[in-house]
């Protein structure tokens, strides 16, 4: 159980606050409601690029890393296809160092055209090193526009190409800011050894003199049904083969939701799980193999990956991947193992209540997807998923003409 | 109307409570330390064992001996133990250091009864299955296939082998290495070094009267030990290899790897937490001087950065960065710059006060429950210290000067004596 207050400021933000006095630390989680799926299809990469510049310096706050380092406090920072989240963690006391640099930056940025032309460079670099040199870094620079046609999911948060960050300009960097970092766009979660009363003061003092500066209203379009089973084999420059099977499933607030989850469990989680138990151990197709769902509010992906074994041709891996999909699909999974992969969300809830920086994410997340209550009673919904459910999800997912399939082949097969 | 361009007042952080841990002695002879904290029903328990080296090159075997204990018992198959664990919602999980290999169970209270047993049944009676290690090889082998096209991993690997030579820490094995590995070996090794006499227990969580006497049942009471005594361990010769250079080209890489450093001073030197402060100010912290120059004023990388580790018999320092390729030399001449920096010139007050903040500051966070303060007592246990080990260090960072960082700089920083690795390209 994870309990908060809540209240909204006049401009629009919203401040949720968590009490845990166990820790003498104090967590402010600042989450933007703007992600790679909010950029134009020529300036792909633009929302992750943009985090980095927030910390180029805000507009009374020449450097927004040094003051906090002073008081003991450390922020980062993630960009995925749907959010941008910002995190300090610092000693308690020094909760108002925080908030004087979080609201300076919410207020404008300096927008120093060095920071830009630095950070350009840092990124691609980082584009580099995540992405493209490394075997199967560009897995998801392949998949997604295989995947997805229409809607902006069909490019990864790093963007599509380097030229789309190396062509960022200043101008590009102060309108994405007017349009998507206001009050409004943003929730604020302060979390550890705080006090409602000492937030909404702090907050009242430093984020209500923020003009409101309007709401951005989201329309994208919907991705329309896949009708074909599609494919995409790639010779390259890695150790092994590679196959990577894509299938669209529902959004994030969809009902289908956990029970597309458990699946993934089933099929994945742990070394009990079917895929890992029959395919890697017992038939001895793959080295490695995992299932899982990417997590996207949108309407999402399901994915199943792996390396064959040496001398398992791609073919009958691919095979043996399909007949324990069929398998989900045919026969109704049994109590015993509902109830397993039951016990480990069970489990995994209470472990993620150790940390006062995981339960602001958790808590700015559920409020995201509409109020953060239901991150109590997500264990719940997890729970209620049946055996019907199951079955009935997987024989949604798992057909041909719903499937996106990339295969990598060694061009230079070692060992 | 709102000042919004000085920062607000801040505190200083003056204290730090840390859990000093219950310590019993299990009759086999097996020490045991206990942190009950925390309001969540459950637990983390560690079995940690030190590594036995019986040849230095061996270090494989016994990351193997390690990663293949949940494959299989007299009385639990590999896929019985997958099972028990996956059913309770638990993570047990084996993990291989440097000097030494341990056993976590993280578990909710009420699965525990199902769940000791098991790790019992692990830790004394592991078997080992020949079909297991077949086809724990073939996965092994092909997972270092796919690491070894990695520059950072090639690269870790060089420098480890230049800075320690063909030891424990430095050995470099290659895929074929894993066929020699042999079910008899195995055993051999799990019998010397999995027993209670070479066994640290860390419980911590909510931990109830009721777990410790269950603990001690089956893991004090019922485990005796064949040979009392663990084979001595014997610092091996790590050799001198400084100033080497060593240039690994790829040709199609865009990004060089970079690893430069030496050896370094272990944890229990009165050194140590001063160059710690000297490690934080040139490579340990996002506004290190390595990542201002070569991160955020040149753009030449997404991250360097610098650590000291303390080992058993030794100790290394270390800089690591992935680069463009056309950067590869630039990035190490303003590595050899800063260095030179931190020995000629005296770091100003405004920064060492940063560094200071900024330091105690993470040692703050670092105890956010109960399992940190696990940690931070097993990082000075198993340096021969105890918790009062961090008294000494905060007030070494609190009262350090310039001058004192100056003579620490002086005396354990030279460019010239580091091993220098780059995997990629030398441009």
């Amino acid at each position: 159980m994870v309990t908060f207050n809540r209240f909204t400021l006049t401009n629009g933000l919203r401040v949720l606050v968590h009490e845990d006095p166990a820790t003498p630390m104090a967590v402010v989680n600042i989450l933007y409601d703007v992600g790679a799926r909010d950029e134009d299809p020529n300036q792909t990469g633009f929302a992750h690029l943009f985090e980095h510049l927030m910390f180029g310096g805000s507009v009374h706050v020449p450097n927004y890393d040094l003051p906090l380092q002073r008081v003991g406090g450390e922020n980062n920072a993630f960009t995925n296809n749907d959010i941008t989240n910002y995190y300090i963690t610092l000693p308690s006391a020094n909760l108002e160092t925080a908030f004087w640099l979080e609201s300076d930056r919410m207020l404008s940025l300096a927008f120093s055209e060095k920071s830009l032309e630095i950070q350009r460079n840092v990124v691609c670099e980082e584009f580099k090193q995540r992405y493209l040199d490394r075997p199967y870094g560009d897995m998801w620079l392949r998949l997604r526009p295989l995947a997805y046609k229409v809607h902006p999911y069909r490019w990864a948060t790093i963007g599509k190409e380097l030229a789309h960050i190396e062509d960022a300009k200043i101008q590009d960097v102060k309108a994405f800011f007017e349009k998507h970092y206001t009050p409004g766009n943003a929730i604020m979660v302060v979390a550890g050894d705080v006090t409602t009363n000492r937030v909404k003061q702090l907050a009242e003092k430093w984020f209500s003199p923020i003009p409101s500066r309007g709401k951005y209203v989201r329309k994208l379009p919907a991705e329309p049904r896949q009708q074909e089973a599609r494919r995409e084999v790639v010779h390259a420059d890695v150790p092994l083969n590679s196959l990577h099977i894509a299938f669209h499933g529902s959004a994030r607030s969809d009902d289908p939701y956990h029970a597309m989850d458990l699946i993934s469990d089933m099929l994945s989680q742990g070394q009990s799980s079917r895929l890992y138990r029959r395919l890697v151990k017992e038939m001895q197709l793959f080295s490695e193999i995992n299932a899982y769902q990417v997590g996207g509010l949108d309407p999402n992906l399901f994915v199943v990956e792996g390396k064959p074994s040496p001398q398992v041709s791609i073919e009958t891996a691919e095979e043996a991947i399909w007949t324990e999909l069929e398998a989900l699909k045919n026969e109704t999974v049994e109590e015993y193992e509902l109830h397993k992969v039951k016990n480990r969300v069970e489990s995994t809830m209470v472990f993620s209540e150790l940390a006062i920086l995981d339960k602001a994410m958790n808590l700015a997340y559920f409020e995201l997807l509409g109020d953060a209550n239901e991150l109590n009673s997500e264990a719940k919904r997890y729970l209620g998923v049946s055996a019907a459910d199951i079955q009935q999800q997987a024989n949604t997912l798992f057909r041909k003409e719903n499937s996106s399939t990339l295969i990598y082949i060694a061009n230079k097969h070692a060992g | 109307m709102l000042d919004r361009t000085s920062p607000p007042v801040y505190n200083a952080i003056e204290r730090f409570n840390l859990i000093k841990p219950e310590h019993i002695t299990f009759a086999n002879g097996m020490e045991v330390f206990v942190f009950n904290a925390g309001e969540q029903d459950l637990v983390r328990i560690e079995w940690i064992f030190g590594n036995v080296f019986t040849e230095e090159k061996q270090a494989l075997l016994n990351t193997c001996a390690c990663e293949m204990l949940l494959e299989g018992t007299s009385s639990y198959s590999s896929t019985k133990i997958a099972e028990t664990v996956d059913f309770h919602g638990a993570f047990l999980v084996p993990e291989f250091g440097y000097d030494r290999s341990a056993l976590s169970l993280f578990t909710l209270n009420k699965h525990l009864a199902h769940l000791l047993p098991l790790a019992k049944a692990v830790l004394s009676d592991s078997v080992f299955p020949e079909n297991e290690l077949a086809t724990y090889t073939r996965n092994s082998k092909q997972k270092l296939q796919v690491a070894l096209e990695k520059n950072s991993f090639v690269a870790r690997r060089q420098f480890n082998n230049a800075v320690f030579g063909q030891t424990r820490y430095g050995h470099v094995f290659e895929i074929a290495d894993y066929d020699k590995i042999t079910r008899e070996a195995l055993l051999a090794l799990f019998r010397q070094q999995y027993t209670p006499s070479n066994c640290t227990l860390i419980i911590s969580g909510k931990v109830t009267d009721d777990v410790v006497a269950s603990l001690e049942r089956l893991f004090g009471d019922d485990w005796t030990d064949d040979n009392k005594s663990a084979p001595a361990d014997i610092a091996p010769d790590f050799g001198g290899h400084e100033g080497r250079v060593i240039v690994a080209e790829r040709k199609d890489s865009l990004q060089s790897a970079i690893r430069l450093g030496c050896l370094s001073l272990q944890r229990h030197h009165e050194d140590f937490p001063g160059m710690q402060v000297v490690n934080t100010l040139l490579g340990g912290y996002f506004g290190s001087r390595l990542m201002a120059n070569i991160r955020e004023d040149k753009g030449y990388t997404y991250s360097i950065g610098s650590g000291l580790a303390s080992l058993k018999h030794r100790a290394f320092f270390t800089i690591a960065s992935e680069v463009g390729v056309d950067m590869t030399t630039a990035t190490l001449t303003e590595i050899e710059r800063e260095i030179r920096l931190l020995r000629d010139e005296k770091v100003s007050e405004e920064e060492l006060a940063l560094v200071k903040n900024y330091m105690l500051g993470s040692m703050l966070g670092s105890l956010e429950n109960v399992f940190s303060h696990a940690d931070k007592f097993k990082s000075a246990y198993f340096s021969g210290l105890d918790l009062d080990y961090y008294e000494y260090y905060t007030g070494v960072v609190r009262n350090i000067d310039a001058d004192e960082i100056h003579r620490l700089a002086n005396a354990y920083l030279d460019y010239d004596r580091m091993v220098k690795v780059v995997v990629g390209r030398m441009i």
